[in-house]
């Protein structure tokens, strides 16, 4: 009853191509917009910024980042830290060697890096598939950790390997209190969130969706397989590249080789199933999960009465993140997106059953 | 012609790794006896990585599943022998983890592999992945998370020999030796299994079509436990001989990481194609660590060498866009 | 002399000249002869079926022309606005970009996506916005896909589809499925469009749609048509001319009641007597 289209014809096509066609979303949306931006600041501790919402915000971008690349184009990646790392180390030089740089110009640069890394080992995909195409994107997780462990100008020469980064300056206002980073982020994300939206339903995310579900076929009615591989290779990995330099400066603060490790790639990956491969929605749903996750496991024993020594409630996480994807895999497979959407259909018919 | 132009990159590459071989021999970087050493102890990595990798062909074989959860299968199995070991003989510890992994097997293959038979590959993959994380926590759950050993009760200290043909004689391990030998029986058993026995040939048939094999009546699900079960001592054999020279711990799982390229290189499906994968990865890495490392420290004043950790993998790369099915795979068609 | 009938004075005046020619073409697959010297020409306008016992070779014909098989002899000659193009190594995408579309016996749609953007996928040889355009989607992108949409809503129109624009095509009975993929075909406004058993699998009902379908594409579109069939009488009420195939050689070109009266091609289908 609340959720019916009923009365919302659309008269041109501009209004039936807009990106919330329905009014009942675009209210949603902007109810949602108008918490985040508004309400949030004022509810939310210290705390929750730091090890919720902003992770959750940083992680949700490279998540995108990713399902471009493995859900809309269908390419496997399990190296894609790399790109974060590429992101985060080019950010870093920026900053330090040209610090007259305005920081969104150092992130747009450090996105741009990352693509052109993107495109170089997506160059594997245009011959090869699924699972070798796999063991090639670890070629470039495992090659780009080295890279920055061992050659020493990328860390600036740093005794101990890593690196430390100041507190972003922009336009004059400094981004140092969590409220603030969380503001900025979740403005960065909102941006970028649109410009994937757009290019997901425009012409190149056809083009990506055609080379996912038969690239034999795209190939005949004209799409040309190394354009759309590589535009996907760069977006994703440009994605990435500004969510690293993000991590980097806005959460970690300082880092060394390892922060943007396998276990990184395989987290990233994790989300995009969990929370549904092919739905920008869905990298919003399982990076959520996967930043909740760990700190539901690490509280709620506590808050039961039950204590877990933090090695048990590492394996216990562990154990539950597999018996999860398994899950996923079995039971929903275009995960926690398609759970939503089947919701929302259930309450286009509320309350009549069918 | 076109023949030559297929072999032509994968023949480059394998001269450009000959080459890499002698090269230091060559050049005199080193004594002889050192040379054959680091040879000698990148063949006994490579049987290692071999028997990891034997497990994922077979079941990839059979079942067409990349088993990305191999090496937690390792480790696990690793850690049952370990923690049984404390208790029962070894000999008595080792049955009762075959037991165990048999156990595993089915579970795994009813609960995860039969819902997802219809999916991609990449999905199959993913719930591996799933399975490795689970494999992962579990493990450690009930055996510890502490560092292990397994007694194999042979003599530690190592043996030289060739003292009179080589300057410097060679010295190798006498569990090096032991493991060699094993992997290769292992080996032996596994290719007269497959290629002599009813149940063998039932596997290969399974491998090649799974809708062929049922139409002549070959139970699907009871040859993939099998395969499972066969995987699983594959992977107590490795747990254990991996096991007995580093000790247990969680690092093995990564370790089985590297079995990946020794499958790109071997092919997927092919039994003596992992163990020449293993072979060639081992050496390979090991050559580039000791000879090649010290090269690129001094020539880009790298901060240490760690090439072992990315080599293998780029060299499967490379030889991926050489010749995509690996050196002893099959080619893929694709129909339109 | 009286005149022709007004009908066939229509049909003469319809057809064009030649715009394909398939010269002496020859494939093999290791041992296996799939084509032997197999010559024909398809004229602007014309709805050529190609017909012939199983493995005859007309997939094959059909694969060669846009450039999914190379030929290991002979020629394609293709009439385009800048005069005749000869290929013999042509890749598919080519093909599309000089107006060959084509369908396939089994449905090679996208089934993860919807109608409308199946189809939609149809137009993208003409959408020239580039990566940064799209990302911004004001102006010139927002206009380029409107324009396009409303081509490919012409063709929902056409092929009476409207209901199921949004649905994804995986979804849709077969009938329906095989619509969806003659009309991405149509999207890219091809100068030849390649049908591969089209009515494969359809009831009788279905098949009468898909010939009105291909009819009045023909008619309205001006889109030559060659088609591999197996219903004899789809072929003798829809084609122009038939080519006829057996064991990879041509054996009879012509009109349809020529073809049907030809012993060569009875004795194809149906084997000698006796």
């Amino acid at each position: 009853m609340i959720y019916r289209e009923n009365g919302q014809f659309k008269t041109s096509y501009r209004a039936d191509m807009q990106m919330l066609p329905l009014r009942q979303d675009r209210l949603f949306m902007v109810m949602v917009a108008a918490f985040a931006f508004g309400a949030v600041p004022f509810l939310a501790s210290d705390y929750l910024f730091l090890s919720l919402l902003i992770p959750f915000l940083i992680l949700t971008l490279a998540a995108i980042g990713l399902n471009i690349l493995v859900g809309y184009c269908g390419q496997i990646s399990i190296g894609h830290a790399a790109f974060m790392a590429v992101g985060a180390y080019a950010a870093y030089n920026l900053a330090l060697r040209v610090p007259q740089l305005n920081f969104l110009v150092v992130l747009v640069l450090a996105g741009l890096i990352a693509a052109l890394v993107g495109i170089l080992f997506g160059i594997p995909s245009l011959r090869i598939k699924g699972l070798y195409l796999a063991v090639a994107t670890l070629a470039a997780q495992f090659f780009v950790d080295w890279l920055f462990a061992r050659v020493k100008w990328f860390t600036n020469y740093a005794h101990s390997g890593s690196v430390s980064t100041a507190p972003v300056e922009l336009f004059g206002w400094r981004i140092d209190a969590p409220v603030e980073k969380y503001l900025f982020l979740l403005a960065v994300l909102v941006a970028f969130t649109l410009i994937a939206k757009n290019l997901v339903r425009g012409h190149i995310g056809r083009e990506w969706m055609a080379m996912r579900d038969m690239d034999v076929a795209a190939e005949v009615i004209g799409i040309r397989p190394v354009y759309a591989k590589l535009t996907a290779f760069a977006v994703s990995s440009f994605y990435c590249g500004v969510a690293g330099a993000l991590w980097g400066f806005m959460h970690l603060g300082s880092w060394e080789p390892l922060a943007f490790s396998l276990t990184l790639s395989l987290n990233l990956l994790f989300m995009i199933i969990i929370g549904g491969m092919g739905s920008l929605l869905g990298s919003y749903l399982g990076a959520a999960f996967i930043v909740v996750l760990p700190i539901v496991l690490n509280q709620l024993p506590g808050e039961l009465g039950v204590p877990l020594s933090t090695a048990t409630a590492t394996h216990l996480e562990f154990m539950i993140f597999g018996a999860l994807i398994v899950f996923f895999l079995i039971a929903e497979p275009h995960g926690l997106a398609r759970l939503w959407a089947t919701g929302k259909e259930k309450l286009r018919l509320w309350p009549f059953p069918h | 012609m076109t023949a030559v132009r297929e072999h032509a990159p994968v023949a480059v590459l394998g001269a450009a790794l000959l080459v890499g071989l002698f090269t230091p021999l060559a050049l005199g970087l080193s004594a002889p006896g050192f040379w054959v050493e680091v040879v000698l102890g990148g063949l006994v990595a490579g049987v290692l990585y071999a028997l990891v990798a034997l497990g994922f062909v077979l079941i990839f074989k059979a079942s067409g599943v990349f088993n990305f959860a191999q090496g937690a299968m390792v480790l696990f199995a690793a850690l049952a022998v370990a923690r049984l070991a404390e208790r029962v003989p070894l000999w008595a510890a080792i049955l009762l983890a075959i037991a165990i992994m048999v156990v595993l097997a089915i579970a795994i293959e009813r609960v995860v592999l039969r819902p997802l038979v219809n999916q991609d590959s990449v999905a199959l993959l993913m719930a591996t992945l799933g399975v490795t994380y689970f494999l992962d926590g579990f493990g450690q759950t009930i055996w510890g998370s502490d560092i292990y050993s397994i007694d194999l009760g042979l003599a530690r200290e190592p043996v030289m020999i060739l003292g009179s043909v080589l300057q410097g004689g060679v010295l190798i391990n006498r569990d090096d030796v032991a493991a060699a030998v094993v992997a290769v029986l292992l080996v032996g058993m596994l290719a007269l299994f497959f290629q002599k026995t009813a149940t063998g040939r039932a596997l290969r048939a399974v491998a090649d079509d799974h809708q062929a094999a049922q139409s002549v009546g070959i139970p699907l699900n009871r040859i993939w436990v099998i395969v499972w079960s066969v995987a699983g001592v594959v992977a107590i054999v490795a747990g254990v001989i991996w096991g007995g020279k580093l000790g247990v711990q969680f690092s093995i799982s990564l370790v089985a990481l590297k079995a990946l390229p020794v499958v790109i290189l071997g092919g997927f499906t092919s039994v003596p194609g992992a163990i020449v994968g293993g072979l060639i990865i081992g050496v390979g890495e090991k050559m580039a660590e000791v000879f090649l490392g010290p090269v690129l420290v001094k020539a880009f004043d790298l901060a240490g060498g760690g090439i072992e950790n990315w080599f293998a993998y780029v060299l499967a790369l490379l030889f991926l866009l050489a010749r995509p099915e690996g050196l002893f795979g099959e080619r893929h068609i694709d129909r339109v | 002399m009286t005149a022709p009938h007004p009908d066939v004075a229509l049909a003469i005046r319809r057809l064009g000249e030649p715009i394909l020619a398939v010269e002496n073409v020859s494939l093999a697959f290791g041992g296996v002869k799939a084509l032997q010297g197999v010559s024909f020409h398809v004229r602007e306008h014309e709805v050529l079926a190609i017909i012939g016992p199983n493995g005859a070779g007309k997939t094959s014909m059909l694969n060669v022309i846009n450039g999914v098989y190379h030929p290991q002899q002979g020629t394609i000659r293709l009439r385009t606005d800048a005069g005749w193009r000869e290929f013999r190594d042509m890749k598919p995408h080519d093909a599309a970009v000089i107006g060959i579309a084509r369908t396939f016996q089994s449905i090679a749609l996208f089934k993860g996506m919807s109608v409308l953007d199946n189809i939609m996928t149809g137009r993208n040889l003409r959408m020239r916005c580039g990566l940064l355009a799209q990302a911004l989607r004001i102006g010139p992108a927002e206009r380029e896909e409107i324009r396009h949409r409303e081509a490919v809503e012409r063709i929902i129109e056409f092929l009476e589809i409207e209901a199921h624009r949004r649905t994804p095509v995986g979804r849709l009975p077969y009938g329906l499925q095989k619509r969806v993929d003659l009309g991405r075909a149509l999207a890219s406004e091809p100068r030849l469009l390649l049908l591969d058993e089209p009515m494969a699998g359809m009831n009788l009902e279905e098949k009468e749609d898909m010939c009105r379908f291909i009819l009045d594409a023909n008619d309205e579109f001006g889109t030559t048509v060659a088609l591999i069939e197996h219903d004899m009488s789809v072929v003798m009420d829809i084609s122009d001319r038939v080519v006829v195939l057996d064991y990879g050689r041509k054996i009879a070109d012509g009109a349809p009641e020529a073809v049907r009266a030809n012993p060569a091609v009875i004795e194809a289908y149906l084997g000698t007597r006796h």
